[in-house]
């Protein structure tokens, strides 16, 4: 495995004096595709803006490429899960796209940052929707055009939290085969309840519900993931048949 | 109608006065639409009510005292719901009445008459100086010249304030200088319509551009022709019935509203 990006160690957060991210020790490699599952409330979003800078950890040290979140997060490329914004505002999906190419004030975007621009937008298969308005896209449509504002930046880390929620069943296995070419390029770190998927596509499992109770292969995890889960073993047991988890 | 603009130097006044409030409109007027900040733009200028009493106190032009008065309204605003964490509206609601309070014991102190404040609270741009327009056009110019820096920071920051931080955008000092011209725009048009009225000026052009494009720059230019034209309007009718000149343009600019509403389906 290559070098080390981020870490972070013994980490905590807390929120109004209860435990939201306790004892957290996670170092991520470069060119890594790392599934981070874990029920809801356990902390998944948490962690993904501690690594950004977002939020403060109350205890602990926490380096991304070496230096703070604040200083580090320009190498970042990240899809929350859901972007609040007002869906007839006058931007059309190009220039979304092209805010990810900012680069300071004063900094007027160039040829190159539209190239970039036009490649991302091919990368999620969205440049002939290039101008429409931002708010007439669908769910799915939408989530690939602020993947193409995440990853036209060529970010060496793509933080993605659950981004699978608003694709079409038919299109998350070209999703994942997209993750996969990424993955080339830069880590890729994925929120997921999608367990099948992590046990196809991934390199590393971790299991977080406010503590982190495994980070390591994926094989040895799915393994252990039943005896020592005591996060998801409700979206194991339901609807995802149990032979995803072993045999791979 | 073109005559009685030239005819008298009050309405010469007055359409310099209209076409500065219109550049507002379009420019201010855009940020406050598309960023849904409409609250705060009316809460910004009734706070600015305190400038406007010191100003009489201090026995100085009150345009002069409620530039510094609008700015530090929004900037209080704005820390209030940055550091204390309470919610902008809350804030604003707070900062709205705090300094309308101020200005009431202002204007008592100074023993002001009433009728000498109507035209702050409703408007009178029939009787705008030749300093307090030189004042607003320095003002209009330090937006033009702001939003032109910075207009890539802006459209983010009111696009998406998360992803602003996350990508290096110093969104907290961008949103505080938008405020700060917010709070500019308001002493703009302070003279055309009052303080009660800011509100329709900075939101209708704005808002009746929105169904022409979705182009922020086409927007910006489409809302100030809007502002300046219905102001104009608004301003030539009060002449023409003898009726309150900001009261007449908020009804201009309210009937070109509903009619457009009704145009657009």
């Amino acid at each position: 495995m290559g070098r080390e990006i981020v870490s972070l160690k013994n980490l905590y957060v807390y929120f109004n004096n209860t435990v939201s991210l306790g004892d957290i020790n996670l170092s991520i490699k470069q060119n890594t595709f790392l599934g981070i599952i874990g029920p809801n409330g356990g902390g998944k979003t948490t962690l993904l803006r501690v690594i950004l800078g977002l939020i403060k950890p109350d205890k602990g040290e926490i380096r991304v490429f070496g230096k703070t979140p604040e200083e580090g997060r320009k190498f970042i490329g990240y899809l929350p899960q859901y972007t609040i914004f007002d869906h007839s505002f006058p931007l059309n999906v190009f220039e979304v796209v092209l805010m990810g190419r900012y680069r300071g004030i004063f900094k007027d975007y160039s040829k190159e940052d539209i190239a970039a621009v036009i490649n991302a937008l091919k990368t999620v298969s969205m440049l002939e929707f290039k101008d429409r308005q931002i708010g007439r896209l669908s769910g799915g449509q939408l989530q690939r055009v602020f993947i193409a504002r995440a990853i036209v930046r060529e970010p060496k880390l793509l933080l993605l939290d659950e981004p699978t929620a608003s694709i079409d069943p038919e299109m998350q296995s070209a999703f994942y085969d997209m993750l996969l070419k990424l993955k080339e390029k830069m880590a890729v770190v994925l929120i997921t309840h999608d367990v099948g998927a992590v046990s196809v596509y991934v390199d590393e499992i971790a299991c977080l519900n406010r503590r982190l109770f495994y980070h390591g292969p994926k094989e040895e995890g799915l393994e252990k993931i039943e005896e020592m889960y005591r996060c998801p073993i409700d979206l194991i047991s339901h609807g995802v048949p149990h032979r995803v988890l072993r045999g791979h | 109608m073109i005559e009685l603009f030239l005819k008298y130097e009050f309405m010469r006044n007055a359409l310099i006065a209209a076409v500065l409030a219109g550049v507002t409109c379009g420019i201010i007027g855009t940020y406050v639409v598309i960023k849904r900040i409409v609250f705060l733009s009316g809460g910004i200028p009734h706070a600015t009510f305190g400038g406007i009493g010191l100003g009489y106190l201090l026995g100085i032009n009150p345009i002069l005292t409620a530039i510094p008065f609008s700015v530090l309204s929004a900037f209080t605003i704005g820390a209030i719901h940055k550091k204390a964490k309470v919610n902008e509206d809350t804030a604003i609601g707070i900062v709205w009445a705090v300094g309308m309070a101020l200005g009431v014991i202002f204007i008592g102190l100074s023993h002001t008459p009433a009728s000498d404040l109507i035209g702050y609270l409703f408007g009178d741009i029939q009787t705008v100086q030749g300093s307090t327009l030189f004042m607003m056009l320095i003002l209009d110019i330090i937006i033009l010249i702001s939003v032109f820096l910075f207009h890539r920071e802006f459209l983010i920051v009111a696009f998406d304030e998360e992803f602003s931080t996350v990508i290096g955008v110093p969104s907290k000092s961008m949103y505080f200088l938008l405020l700060g011209l917010i709070a500019l725009g308001v002493v703009v048009l302070i003279k055309a319509v009052g303080i009660i009225l800011v509100i329709a000026l900075l939101t209708i052009p704005a808002t009746i551009s929105r169904k022409f494009t979705s182009d922020i720059k086409k927007l910006m230019f489409i809302s100030t022709f809007a502002g300046v034209t219905l102001t104009i309007i608004g301003l030539w009718l009060s002449y023409l019935f003898d009726l309150a000149s900001g009261a007449t343009i908020v009804l201009v600019l309210g009937i070109a509203f509903v009619i457009f509403s009704f145009l657009s389906r």
